[in-house]
């Protein structure tokens, strides 16, 4: 088996096992299923420009948060059906990430982490700000009859459940087409040598910024179809901890791995429900993971395998 | 109300605010200028001394007043030992990388925070002041037999309010002090200056590192103790504190210790000024963006004139 074909038949063994899980899970873990997914979504957008390019973002909320208002606002206010809705999300995350790379890429290393932070914190306040149209922390439920997708209602459980693997799914393999064509090559190039490659003539800012928009965009994405699968828009998804969240689940996974998003974002949901059946205080987890992951495993789990089994591991 | 004694009313206020700013981001400012670390878990410092503050007074009891002294001498001790402990354990670890000691403070922050409201709870506590005269404050107007001083109702401060300014006053003093006269401070500016080059003269870089963390975290909480008897202690109170001495460290010149008192000053005052006349959010919108903007076009800070 070549390693091309090993990598397809890893990724896709995945989705079709995600695919099985269906008939056999409970109702419980079904669900969650389906919320990890999107989730991982989330992570699997971050790590394009954390895992891959090497910028750490402390503004991911922000992209996530356009789609999702980008989405609830246009089907609740300009009373748009739910698919152009949908296509609204991804376009404002998109123009809101080319908007913060402008900016956000003149500046390099901490300086960028708070930048980033900085205005995802303005956005998540902007959010609140405008409460009459967002209904602020309280947010808002987009109704059931809005939920409705080329026929498909999504709060039925099935429905979602494959509506968030088909969004997983194409996530997944867009990020691993991206990564193994020349741009992905040159944006892993980036995150170890900015230097070297911009004398050896390639654009970096370009491909900086191309990295930021795919990342913001798909982010968005994973946003908008948060809001429509679960039928909930509000400014906790725009805070500070829903920034720290995707970088979490990429640090416990791997950064630079297609699988880590995933596996961490799996990993981290169901520690976090462990540990809130337990005490109120469940960030304590994060928290705890997170230092630890620095201190003693920077690769996440991924990175590990990568490093002891599979050196070709994309 | 009219205008004039409004505006001096969130002046004293915006004195207050600024006081306690300028303390809790010098100790930022510090701990970024010497140790090129950026420690999200600051305001976590800052909590943690207004939080001890409540625990040492409830458990000393007596007068307000004997609660309080031993809270503003040991409630800075236990924070700056357990930020000494930190940076031991864990950012000496990481080799002090800018970027992994980010997400290890952000680590820090939630352990901190949630430890709190496991052990401390989600409520608010009060701190009882050791002294809380209210004083009025006369202003003078233009009337029809000439200036005439009269006390305008709502125009008062209180006596602890004033403490907090002097108080802050002389730490900040005692701070430059210790930067420009002693040899601690010596030692610190050196290792600032070139780490490698103060380890090959012999100084034990390592040990300033965690001292001067230990300070910063201990400056944070020495703030918070003054705040608490006028705010309450609540396990959530970081999240302020973290975000205006960023802004203020910031726009003052990263690792710059007068500019960081400079526009202390500046935000404190115009923040209570702002919020009196426009929504506390718009407020904090307009400070969020200045800072990100000031960090894109101006990365040396409005004062500072050294690139960091």
């Amino acid at each position: 088996m070549t390693v091309t074909a090993r990598v397809w038949a890893l990724h896709l063994g995945l989705i079709a096992v995600l695919f099985a899980l269906h008939f056999v899970l409970p109702p419980y873990h079904h669900g969650n299923l389906a919320r990890i997914m999107v989730l991982a979504t989330y992570a699997i957008g971050y790590n394009v420009l954390f895992g891959y390019t090497g910028l750490l973002s402390l503004g991911h909320a922000l992209f996530f948060a356009a789609g999702m208002y980008g989405m609830g606002l246009a089907v609740s206010h300009a009373g748009l059906s739910p698919a152009v809705a949908l296509c609204v999300g991804v376009l404002a995350g998109a123009l809101v990430s080319f908007a913060l790379a402008l900016l956000a890429l003149r500046t390099s290393g901490v300086a960028f982490m708070i930048v980033t932070l900085m205005f995802a914190q303005a956005g998540y306040l902007t959010i609140l700000y405008f409460g009459e149209w967002t209904r602020g922390d309280e947010g808002f439920v987009i109704q059931a009859a809005d939920r409705v997708l080329w026929g498909f209602d999504l709060s039925d459980p099935a429905n979602r459940y494959f509506a968030a693997l088909t969004l997983f799914a194409v996530c997944l393999l867009v990020s691993l087409r991206l990564v193994r064509r020349p741009f992905g090559r040159t944006l892993i190039a980036i995150r170890e040598n900015e230097e070297r490659v911009r004398m050896l003539g390639y654009d970096t800012w370009a491909h900086k910024m191309g990295a930021m928009v795919i990342s913001g965009t798909i982010s968005a994405a994973a946003g908008a179809a948060y809001g429509i699968l679960f039928g909930y828009v509000g400014a906790s998804f725009a805070a500070v901890p829903h920034s720290i969240l995707p970088l979490l689940y990429v640090l416990l996974g791997g950064a630079g791995t297609i699988l880590g998003p995933f596996v961490g974002a799996l990993f981290m949901f169901y520690l976090i429900d462990l540990a809130s059946g337990i005490t109120t205080a469940h960030m304590l987890i994060a928290g705890v993971v997170l230092v630890l992951l620095t201190l003693f495993a920077p690769q996440g789990l991924m990175g590990e395998l990568r490093r002891r089994l599979w050196k070709g591991l994309p | 109300m009219e205008l004039g004694p409004y505006l001096l009313l969130a002046t004293l206020e915006g004195s207050v605010t600024a006081a306690v700013l300028a303390l809790t981001a010098v100790g930022l400012s510090l701990v970024f200028g010497v140790m090129r670390v950026v420690n999200i878990a600051h305001g976590e410092f800052f909590m943690l001394g207004a939080v001890l503050a409540w625990g040492l007074t409830q458990w000393i009891g007596g007068h307000p007043a004997l609660g309080f002294a031993a809270a503003l001498i040991l409630a800075p001790l236990l924070v700056g030992a357990i930020a000494v402990a930190a940076d031991m354990t864990i950012l000496k670890r990481l080799d002090y990388d800018p970027e992994r000691t980010i997400v290890a403070t952000i680590g820090l922050l939630y352990i901190i925070q949630q430890v709190t409201l496991m052990t401390y709870g989600p409520d608010a506590r009060p701190v009882e002041a050791p002294f809380n005269t209210r004083l009025a404050i006369p202003w003078v107007a233009w009337g029809e037999d000439g200036f005439s001083m009269y006390w305008p109702w709502g125009l008062s401060t209180t006596s602890y309010k004033l403490a907090v300014i002097g108080a802050a006053l002389v730490l900040l003093c005692a701070i430059w002090a210790m930067m420009t006269r002693t040899r601690m401070g010596l030692v610190m500016r050196a290792t600032q200056a070139d780490r490698d080059m103060a380890l090959a003269f012999g100084i034990p870089v390592e040990k300033v590192y965690a001292m001067v963390f230990g300070i910063g975290a201990g400056l944070a909480a020495m703030a918070a103790v003054l705040i608490v008897p006028i705010q309450q202690a609540h396990y959530l109170m970081g999240a302020d504190p973290l975000l205006l001495s960023f802004i203020v460290v910031i726009i003052g010149g990263l690792g710059s210790l007068p500019g960081t008192v400079v526009a202390a000053i500046l935000i404190g005052l115009s923040d209570g000024i702002i919020s009196v006349f426009f929504s506390p959010t718009l407020a904090k919108i307009l400070a969020t963006l200045l800072v990100g903007l000031v960090l894109v076009f101006r990365p040396q800070g409005l004062f500072g004139a050294r690139a960091s």
